[in-house]
């Protein structure tokens, strides 16, 4: 093994049910649930699983993901957004816990 | 030695084996006459690398006898393609003829091959005879429309599409049908033709206050260009091993092949657009179309190759875009 990382794992993911198959079965049946046609189009959930995957920084799900997003018609502008929406929220997430830096300061500062 | 064999054993029939099926001809209903490979365009999805360098095109007496064979045929469409058909000079004349013989008429246009004056002229003789117009349009932004299709097509596409409007084509309430047709802009399948057809609409109508009456998809060939293009990119396997996967046994039963016959602009038959693209010729031997007395006989084989899984995958395509399977 030469990287953690083998692109063709990804067509392997099913391997994963081989010692804990009904786990798997539950998993994938609920996974492909998931992703389907309902409130939300599987357009939109395309793009919020690329926008999560870039979260988790997965590169499977990365790769997978755009993909999902080309062929349900999204563009390159739209998975762009999709990420700097990501982005600002992991930003924000951040920036916001400097509330809590600045109660700390206010409390130990005279 | 080795002898030929009439269906070939190919990938894709081996397939159909493996699924209990045949594949064989229907009643064939439509003509489709493929007018010559010249285009003003190179489109890097094209299975016909069609271009602006290309010399092949229908002659008039060829024409002549296309529409004596669709005399003969007694098709209920016929269906003229490209290459870009406005290019070809005698285009007026075929249009004609086969309006007189086939009760529908559907032409494929690119929606930039004409010159004004030569535009209105043909879009005045397609709303004299009712044809129904097939334009390609394979996205919503420009970015994914001209990485497809060439630098500045989209304003040109936006434009002509417009202008088919202005005359009636694809409007509410009329009876001009305009038809988009998309490829996606790489290596990946085509979203469903529904939702797609929903977005088309939203898009064009809200950004651009467009028209159109209905879309159809289809998958990438990989012939021609595409298949250059696969080859070169390094993404041929992953996109035939992506076809092959998404097989669909339900599709086999509406493909094209089933009910078309394709005539190049030579007057050799296929059974399809992208058979002619591969040069496998109807029944596995040229024949001109005034060697055939009418239709290809229902039940009769068809010949077939690895692009054959394009038009099988998911829901499955057909010259009329996504099979309801």
């Amino acid at each position: 093994m030469d990287t953690y990382y083998h692109p063709k794992d990804l067509e392997r993911f099913q391997e994963i049910g081989k010692d804990a198959p009904e786990l798997a079965r539950k998993f994938f049946a609920y996974y492909g649930e998931v992703f389907a046609e309902g409130a939300l189009s599987e357009r939109e959930k395309a793009l919020i699983g690329l926008a999560v995957a870039h979260t988790v920084q997965c590169p499977y799900c990365i790769d997978a993901y755009t993909t999902a997003c080309l062929e349900k018609g999204s563009n390159l502008e739209e998975m762009t957004e999709a990420l700097h929406v990501v982005t600002a929220i992991r930003g924000g997430a951040s920036l916001v816990h400097g509330m809590q830096m600045r109660r700390q300061v206010e409390k130990l500062s005279l | 030695m080795k002898t030929d064999v009439f269906p070939a054993e190919t990938e894709f029939n081996a397939t159909l084996d493996r699924h209990g099926l045949t594949l064989a001809r229907s009643a064939t209903r439509t003509l489709q006459v493929n007018v010559g490979y010249r285009c003003d365009l190179a489109c890097r999805h094209c299975h016909l690398a069609a271009g602006p360098t290309r010399g092949e095109m229908m002659t008039r007496a060829t024409m002549q006898a296309v529409i004596a064979y669709a005399r003969r045929g007694r098709f209920l469409m016929a269906d003229v393609t490209g290459g870009a058909p406005e290019l070809v000079p005698d285009l007026d004349y075929l249009l004609t003829g086969l309006a007189r013989e086939v009760p529908q008429v559907m032409l494929r246009t690119n929606l930039t091959a004409l010159d004004d004056v030569r535009r209105t002229q043909l879009i005045d003789l397609c709303r004299t005879l009712r044809v129904i117009l097939v334009a390609s349009f394979p996205a919503v932004t420009a970015s994914q429309f001209e990485a497809q299709r060439g630098i500045g097509v989209w304003c040109r596409s936006v434009d002509r599409l417009r202008q088919l409007n202005e005359v009636g084509y694809g409007m509410p309430g009329s009876d001009l049908e305009l038809h988009l047709a998309a490829n996606p802009a790489g290596a990946f399948l085509p979203q469903g033709q529904a939702a797609a057809e929903r977005q088309f609409k939203r898009v064009l109508a809200q950004r651009l206050g467009l028209s159109f009456n209905h879309l159809f998809i289809f998958a990438n060939m990989p012939l021609g260009r595409f298949k250059s293009w696969l080859e070169q990119s390094g993404n041929e396997q992953d996109y035939m091993g992506k076809l092959t996967a998404a097989f669909n046994p339900q599709a086999v039963d509406g493909l094209m092949c089933r009910s078309l016959v394709s005539v190049a602009w030579d007057g050799v038959l296929y059974d399809c657009d992208f058979n002619q693209a591969a040069g496998l010729p109807l029944g596995g031997r040229r024949r001109h179309i005034d060697e055939m007395d009418g239709p290809p006989e229902a039940g009769s084989p068809i010949a077939t190759g690895r692009h054959c899984f394009a038009c099988t995958a998911g829901a499955g395509f057909t010259c009329g875009g996504e099979i309801a399977a």
